[in-house]
C-alpha cells in the first residue's frame, strides 16, 4: 500500500498536493471543478489586515512558458476572510492553510493574534516575499533582519500549536541564509519559492506592459529556479520540511521538486491554464513515485541528494 | 448556486473552421453544455497543444450555441487571429480536439417586456449579439443593430445573423463598406427614429465608453460586454478587474470574468478604467 501522506512541521496531510497562495482564491471558484477535500490542502490567497483593492491594470502579461503578474494582494481583509471564507472551506471538508501578508512587523503580529483562536486551520503560511508591493524595501524576505522580525512576530503571537510556513523569495543573494534566519526565528517549515521579479516592455507602446511596471514571474519558466532553491535549502537544513512550488504542471514536475527536497508541492499558475491541474498532478505524481519503486512519498523527499555510491 | 455553476471542462472536437473576412468562424461539438449557455457568456480555450509555451487560456465570446438533441450540442465562436494563441487556434482543423471551459461569466439581461433594443458591436465583438438578437426577437422585441470596424474585412455580419435583426447599419472608419465613421456616429439617429429603450454592446473598451456616453445622454439602459486581459477566466487569478460601482454605491475592483463580462454600463467607472479610483474599497 503506497503511503502518500506528508507533514509540514507538526501538521499532517493526506497527500502532498496543495494549491499555491494567490492561485486558487479561497477555493470557491475551483470547487466547481473538483472537491477541495481531495487536495492535500487549500492554501488561501495571502490575506492582509485590511481590505485591499490591489494594483491598477494591466496586471498580467503572458511570457514564454509563464506569466508576469502584479495583482497587489487584492482581498477582503482578515476579518471578512475569517468570517466568510474559512467557515466555507471547513464546510467543504478542505484542509486549510491560511496565508497572511503584512505591511509591517506589527501587521504580522496582529494577523497571527486574529488567527490563533480560529478552529480548522492546519497551518499558517507567512508570506514575507510578495514582490508586488509599492516599496521593494517592504519585501521582508529580502533581508535577514526583516525576515526574522516578521516571523518572530508571528511566532510570539500564534501560540504553540499552529505550524508556521515561511514563504521566501529566490530574489536574494543567498536563500539559505534567509531560510536559516526564519527557522531560527521560529518557522517550522518553508514555502519555496515565491514569484521572481520581472518586467515586460510592450514594443508597440514602448512602455512597461504592467501598470505596476514590475511583476512576479511564475509558471514553468521559473521551475529550475525553484528546484535550485529547494535543493540548496534542503542540503543546508535537511530536517526542515519544504512546501515546494514554481512552475509545476505535471506529476513529473512535482517529482523533480520532491527529489530536490520538497515534502509537499503547490500548484499555482498551472491552475490558470487548467482548473483541474492539481488533481492531474496528484494522480501523476503518485504514478511517478510508484513507477520509480517508492513505497511512500517520504522516501523520495530529497532523494537527489543521496551520495554517489547509492543507486 | 456556486460560481460558474453550469460551467464544464470538455475536450471538444472541431466540427468546422471557416475563414470569414479577417476572422475564423469555428464550431465545436461540446455536448450538453450548449444547453446552459446564454448570450453574453464566454468560453475559455486552452491553446498551443501539450508542449506549448503558452500557459494561459484564451477567452472568446460565445457566438451562439445549438442543442441538436442527443447531447450533440454545438458551440460557435469567432476568432480574430492576432496573437500566437488565437493564430494557433484558427489554424486547427476539423477533427482536432480542443480543451475548453464553458459557459463562463454573466449573460446579457433579457427584459421581461417587449422593448426596442439597439445592439452595437465593434469588429468581432458583433459575435455574441446575433444570439442575443434571436432571444430578443423571440420575446417580441424590435432589434436594431449597428456594427462598426476599421475596415470592411473586419465586419462580422453573417447572412443568417442579419435575418435576426429589424435593421442593420454598418460603419467603417475607412469607408470601405457602409457609412464612413464610427458606430457612435450612427447611433443617435437610430435611437431617436426608433425610440430605443435599451442598448446592448460588445467591443473594445474605448468604444464601449463612447457608447455609454450616448446611453447616458438619452437616459437609456446600457448592458455591455467588457474586456480586460484575463489569465484564468474562472475567477481565481484577479487580473481582469475594473472599477465598478455596486448597488451600495461602493466602487470595487471586480473581475470581468465572474462579475462580467456583461455589466450595466452605468456602474462602470469608465473615466478611471485601468486605475484604482479614489474611494475604491480597499484602496
Amino acid at each position: 500500500m503506497f503511503n502518500y501522506q506528508t507533514t509540514l512541521g507538526q501538521a499532517e496531510f493526506e497527500n502532498p498536493i496543495f494549491t499555491a497562495s494567490g492561485c486558487a482564491g479561497s477555493g470557491k471558484e475551483l470547487s466547481q471543478f473538483f472537491e477541495l477535500s481531495q487536495l492535500g490542502a487549500v492554501v488561501t490567497k495571502s490575506i492582509m489586515l485590511k481590505a485591499r483593492s490591489g494594483r491598477a491594470t494591466p496586471r498580467m502579461a503572458e511570457t514564454p512558458s509563464g506569466m508576469l503578474n502584479s495583482i497587489g494582494l487584492q482581498g477582503p481583509g482578515i476579518d471578512l476572510f475569517l468570517e466568510n471564507d474559512v467557515p466555507w472551506l471547513r464546510d467543504q471538508g478542505a484542509t486549510i492553510v491560511v496565508s497572511i501578508a503584512g505591511e509591517s512587523v506589527e501587521d504580522y503580529a496582529v494577523l497571527a493574534r486574529k488567527i490563533r483562536a480560529v478552529p480548522g486551520i492546519s497551518a499558517l503560511e507567512v508570506n514575507i516575499s510578495c514582490p508586488n508591493v509599492e516599496n521593494r524595501g517592504q519585501v521582508f524576505a529580502c533581508h535577514p533582519e526583516t525576515a526574522r522580525a516578521a516571523i518572530q512576530a508571528v511566532r510570539r503571537n500564534i501560540g504553540g500549536e499552529l505550524p508556521i510556513i515561511a514563504k521566501l523569495t529566490p530574489d536574494v543573494t543567498s536563500i539559505v541564509e534567509i531560510a536559516q534566519e526564519v527557522v531560527a526565528a521560529g518557522a517550522d517549515s518553508l514555502a519555496l519559492i515565491n514569484t521572481v521579479l520581472g518586467m515586460v516592455i510592450d514594443t508597440n507602446t514602448m512602455r512597461p506592459k504592467l501598470a505596476g511596471k514590475t511583476g512576479g514571474l511564475s509558471g514553468p519558466a521559473i521551475r529550475p529556479i525553484a528546484v535550485r532553491a529547494i535543493y540548496q535549502v534542503h542540503a543546508a537544513m535537511p530536517h526542515v520540511k519544504i512546501l515546494g512550488m514554481g512552475g509545476v504542471a505535471s506529476g513529473q514536475d512535482a517529482f523533480e521538486l520532491i527529489l530536490a527536497g520538497a515534502s509537499a508541492v503547490s500548484i499555482g499558475t498551472a491552475t490558470f491554464g487548467n482548473p483541474m491541474a492539481a488533481m492531474k498532478v496528484k494522480e501523476e505524481l503518485r504514478n511517478e513515485l510508484v513507477e520509480h519503486g517508492f513505497d511512500s512519498l517520504r522516501e523520495a523527499v530529497g532523494y537527489a541528494h543521496r551520495s554517489e555510491g547509492n543507486l | 448556486m456556486g460560481i460558474n455553476s453550469s460551467a464544464k471542462q470538455v475536450l471538444a472536437e472541431i466540427v468546422s473552421n471557416k475563414k470569414v473576412g479577417a476572422y475564423h468562424h469555428m464550431v465545436f461539438a461540446v455536448g450538453d453544455l450548449a444547453n446552459s449557455s446564454k448570450p453574453g457568456n464566454f468560453v475559455a480555450i486552452s491553446v498551443g497543444g501539450e508542449s506549448s509555451q503558452l500557459v494561459l487560456r484564451r477567452a472568446f465570446a460565445i457566438y451562439r450555441t445549438f442543442d441538436r438533441g442527443q447531447s450533440v450540442g454545438l458551440l460557435e465562436i469567432v476568432v480574430a487571429p492576432h496573437g500566437a494563441g488565437s493564430t494557433w487556434l484558427a489554424n486547427q482543423q476539423p477533427g482536432s480536439k480542443i480543451d475548453l471551459i464553458a459557459p463562463l461569466g454573466t449573460a446579457f439581461g433579457i427584459p421581461t417586456e417587449p422593448v426596442r433594443a439597439l445592439l452595437v458591436g465593434g469588429g468581432y465583438g458583433s459575435a455574441p449579439l446575433f444570439g442575443l438578437s434571436e432571444v430578443l426577437k423571440n420575446r417580441g422585441c424590435r432589434v436594431d443593430m449597428v456594427l462598426g470596424a476599421s475596415t470592411a474585412m473586419k465586419i462580422y455580419a453573417p447572412l443568417d445573423g442579419k435575418r435576426s435583426v429589424s435593421s442593420l447599419t454598418i460603419t467603417t472608419e475607412d469607408g470601405s463598406t457602409g457609412k464612413t465613421g464610427k458606430v457612435t456616429d450612427a447611433m443617435r439617429e437610430i435611437i431617436e427614429a426608433n425610440e430605443i429603450d435599451i442598448i446592448y454592446s460588445c467591443g473594445p473598451m474605448g468604444m464601449l465608453e463612447a457608447i455609454n456616453d450616448i446611453a447616458e445622454e438619452f437616459n437609456l439602459m446600457h448592458q455591455c460586454s467588457i474586456e480586460e486581459s484575463m489569465a484564468c477566466g474562472i475567477g481565481v487569478c484577479m487580473t481582469c478587474v475594473l472599477p465598478i460601482k455596486g448597488e451600495d454605491g461602493v466602487i470595487r475592483m471586480l473581475r470581468s470574468c465572474i462579475d462580467g463580462p456583461v455589466v450595466a454600463g452605468e456602474n462602470v467607472i469608465w473615466k478611471a478604467k485601468r486605475t484604482i479610483p479614489e474611494g475604491t474599497w480597499g484602496a
